[in-house]
């Protein structure tokens, strides 16, 4: 298990009196309390001994029924007996970690990656490889390439997680083409993907994509989903779609890990879907979160300098922005805390020590005027370091002003490093002969 | 048996650790039969302290607010008795300038340094400076806050073009920083303990890090990342120099009950330099001042005891 000096820093960050952009929170005060009252009430006078009773592992076949039709509306036909409940998305990670991961195994992954995957995939000491992102997501050349060169040294991955709709913490979106890509290798390959996918119905602009998982027809993704950014993270409640001897496993780790995920939430969630149309409130959701994001981003142009850039999400709950290399976003957490402002420090989202200069901002957990107020804030310490180099260079910083134009890709922002080259990539692609061969 | 409130958290960047050694605190006072209350230091300590009317405030805090004087500052005006220096011995510590100012006037030795406020560079021109304070400090330098522990943003600048990059982390932490010429060698630890009114130095504790090339804020605080011997090998000669300068620091700063004085004893000369003074050290599992008094065969608690024991004395 890692500990880290950003651990602690991050308690901090919930304190009452700092603005936190560093949270992955929905907004559950949207949530009228006058429909929680009345679903839960509606629970206790026909479920009551139900509810309070131990559920099957594999979850109730009611609440099935609503994965099935959330499922649905993002283009996936689901067989409920398919299904395996569990106790949030977090929780599929885990299990098929658990089901899949042996010390020393490799797991691909996006770089950055989910930084709540980071202390689940060390915790089974996986051998982590990042592939870079640019503005289509994952980098699928990165990725043969990258499995090549793992094949070369007789290495093959357990799994290539991914998170195709709203990257967290990147913002960006699988293409189209890219997600075609991404199964074929899969198939060919014969290798797992694990489709983690919390934000796809939190679509601000744009066409929905196909799901990997409707793509492929089951075959070889994994599919995560969870009801935390269209419901209700607290009911934690998430589900696994997987081929079967998967499935199966992961069935039995859950057993181990906790027997069956909360029977109340998942009469409560029945009720939920049985009340009213769920689409309403993601509707409501959608557009709540958008004037969110598009607050962050006038904010950002306003107030980041112009040397800092970062992502344009079409959807989700997160903007990633990087700032020059010189600049540490750890080290520069505690200047923020001092402003009393938060956001996570890029490391968070990355196993081999990148993402130094980047940083994670979530524009869902708190309302406009702290979004703004937050983005003035880091902007201004930000401002205060860039001129400080500047200063002690000799290098003139550009002037602080709105920047135009389209936000660059993040292969760009995480390659383009002057003090971090390209051996960062081959430290990707080149992997040390002494490595132990996978078990 | 006393009522006694343990002053933890607060709102420096060390609140974590101040958690855990207050927590620890609270279970061996408890054990020794006192009182305790527990307060999260925040914006209602003087309320809290008011309503619960404390006999005596055992100051497990750590970093800014607690250990720079100002919490002891507002126990000096609610006339309780706390644990630890006073306020004065706490200003100068927490300020490694400060604290190395003093030194080096008396003569005890310490790495050379530069120190400037960020102010210097912006306003100053002090930039133009760098390459004349690089040449006699010699690489690699260490760049680190004035006024922050555990190590945080403490960095090596093993080029030239490393040091504006270092400056700026440091800046992040404080406004002033200093440049210090790296001393190669052996990191040794040598905690203070007040016995009937005269400093002891307990046995010395060195901190041998297993992964990083530097005694960095994780290793320090999680266990296993750093192996510690105590005490440490060392020539007897060298370890009564070590505790004799640890004592003289102690004495220098005006510390009251006990401290944690960092000294490196450098590779190639056999010569010991004082870093820095820790006013209030961590008191957590991994933490240095305990295992020194096990080594001395002084248990947690009995440690906790006499700490509380001499409280408010000495000033």
């Amino acid at each position: 298990m890692k500990s880290s000096a950003m651990r602690d820093l991050m308690a901090l960050t919930e304190r009452d009196d700092v603005i936190s952009l560093a949270g992955g929170l929905p907004d559950t005060s949207t949530f009228p309390p006058d429909s929680y009252a009345s679903l839960m009430r509606t629970v206790a006078v026909n479920s009551c001994a139900r509810a309070l009773q131990y559920a099957p592992t594999e979850g109730l076949a009611l609440v099935k029924r609503c994965i099935a039709d959330v499922m649905r509306a993002e283009g996936m036909e689901v067989d409920p007996d398919e299904v395996l409940v569990t106790t949030g998305g977090q929780q599929v990670i885990d299990l098929v970690c658990k089901t899949l991961v042996d010390p020393g195994d490799v797991i691909v992954a996006e770089a950055p990656t989910y930084p709540g995957a980071v202390p689940t995939f060390c915790a089974y000491q996986a051998d982590v490889v990042q592939v870079t992102m640019d503005r289509d997501g994952m980098r699928v050349d990165e990725l043969e390439a990258t499995l090549d060169e793992l094949e070369r040294t007789g290495r093959r991955p357990k799994f290539i997680y991914t998170v195709p709709n709203f990257h967290n913490p990147a913002g960006v979106t699988l293409s189209l083409e890219r997600r075609r890509e991404l199964v074929r290798i899969a198939q060919e390959r014969e290798l797992m993907v694990l489709e983690d996918n919390p934000y796809g119905l939190l679509r601000y602009e744009g066409e929905r994509l196909p799901t990997l998982f409707s793509l492929d027809a089951g075959n070889f993704v994994v599919y995560a989903g969870t009801f935390s950014k269209i419901l209700s993270p607290g009911m934690r409640l998430g589900w696994t779609v997987a081929p079967r001897p998967v499935l199966e496993k992961m069935n039995i780790g859950k057993q181990a890990s906790d027997l069956c995920s909360s029977s109340l939430s998942q009469y409560f969630v029945a009720a939920y879907f049985d009340a009213s149309p769920w689409h309403d409130y993601v509707r409501s959701l959608i557009e709540i979160y958008r004037r969110r994001r598009d607050v962050m981003l006038d904010a950002l142009a306003e107030h980041y300098p112009r040397e800092a850039e970062w992502t344009h999400p079409q959807g989700g709950l997160f903007i990633w922005a990087t700032l020059p290399a010189y600049i540490d976003t750890t080290d520069l957490l505690a200047r923020a805390l001092e402003q009393r402002v938060a956001f996570v420090p890029g490391r968070a989202a990355y196993i081999d020590g990148r993402g130094g200069s980047s940083m994670r901002l979530n524009f869902s957990g708190v309302g406009e005027s702290e979004i703004r107020e937050g983005i003035r804030r880091i902007g201004e310490v930000v401002c205060e370091q860039v001129a400080l180099y500047g200063t002690l260079t000799g290098a003139t910083p550009a002037p602080s002003s709105a920047r135009g134009g389209d936000p660059l890709p993040v292969a760009a922002e995480t390659e383009a490093q002057p003090h971090r080259p390209d051996d960062e990539l081959a430290k990707i692609l080149r992997l040390p002969a002494t490595r132990k061969r996978a078990g | 048996m006393s009522r006694v409130a343990v002053l933890k958290g607060g709102r420096s960047l060390e609140r974590q650790v101040s958690l855990r050694s207050g927590a620890r605190v609270e279970e061996a006072l408890e054990r020794l039969g006192h009182d305790v209350v527990s307060i999260d230091v925040g914006a209602d300590l003087v309320e809290r302290l008011t309503a619960e009317q404390p006999e005596v405030a055992f100051v497990a805090l750590h970093g800014r607010d607690g250990e720079d004087g100002t919490v002891q500052e507002l126990l000096e005006v609610m006339g309780i008795a706390y644990t630890g220096s006073g306020v004065s011995a706490c200003i100068r510590a927490a300020d490694k300038v400060l604290a190395k100012h003093a030194m080096r006037d008396r003569g005890i030795p310490t790495p050379d340094f530069y120190a400037f406020n960020e102010t210097a560079f912006r306003e100053l021109g002090a930039a133009v400076a760098l390459p004349a304070i690089e040449e006699r400090l010699r690489f690699p330098i260490v760049i680190k806050p004035a006024c922050q522990g555990s190590a945080l943003g403490i960095k090596f600048a093993r080029t030239p073009a490393d040091v504006p990059t270092a400056l700026v982390a440091a800046f992040s932490y404080d406004r002033k920083v200093l440049l210090e010429r790296h001393v190669k060698g052996r990191d040794l630890a040598v905690s203070i303990l007040d016995e009937n009114g005269s400093p002891r130095a307990l046995p010395i504790v060195e901190a041998v890090p297993r992964e990083e090339d530097f005694y960095d804020f994780e290793s320090r605080y999680v266990i296993g990342r750093t192996t510690f011997l105590c005490p440490a090998a060392l020539t007897q000669a060298i370890g009564d120099r070590a505790a004799a300068l640890a004592v003289g620091v102690y004495e220098l700063i005006g510390c009251s009950g006990f401290a944690r004085v960092d000294i490196m004893l450098e590779a190639e000369t056999d010569e010991l330099y004082v870093l820095e003074l820790n006013a209030i050290p961590g008191l957590t599992e991994t933490s240095l001042l305990p295992q020194a008094a096990d080594a001395a065969g002084i248990g947690f608690d009995e440690l906790v005891r006499r700490i509380l024991e001499r409280a408010g004395e000495g000033r």
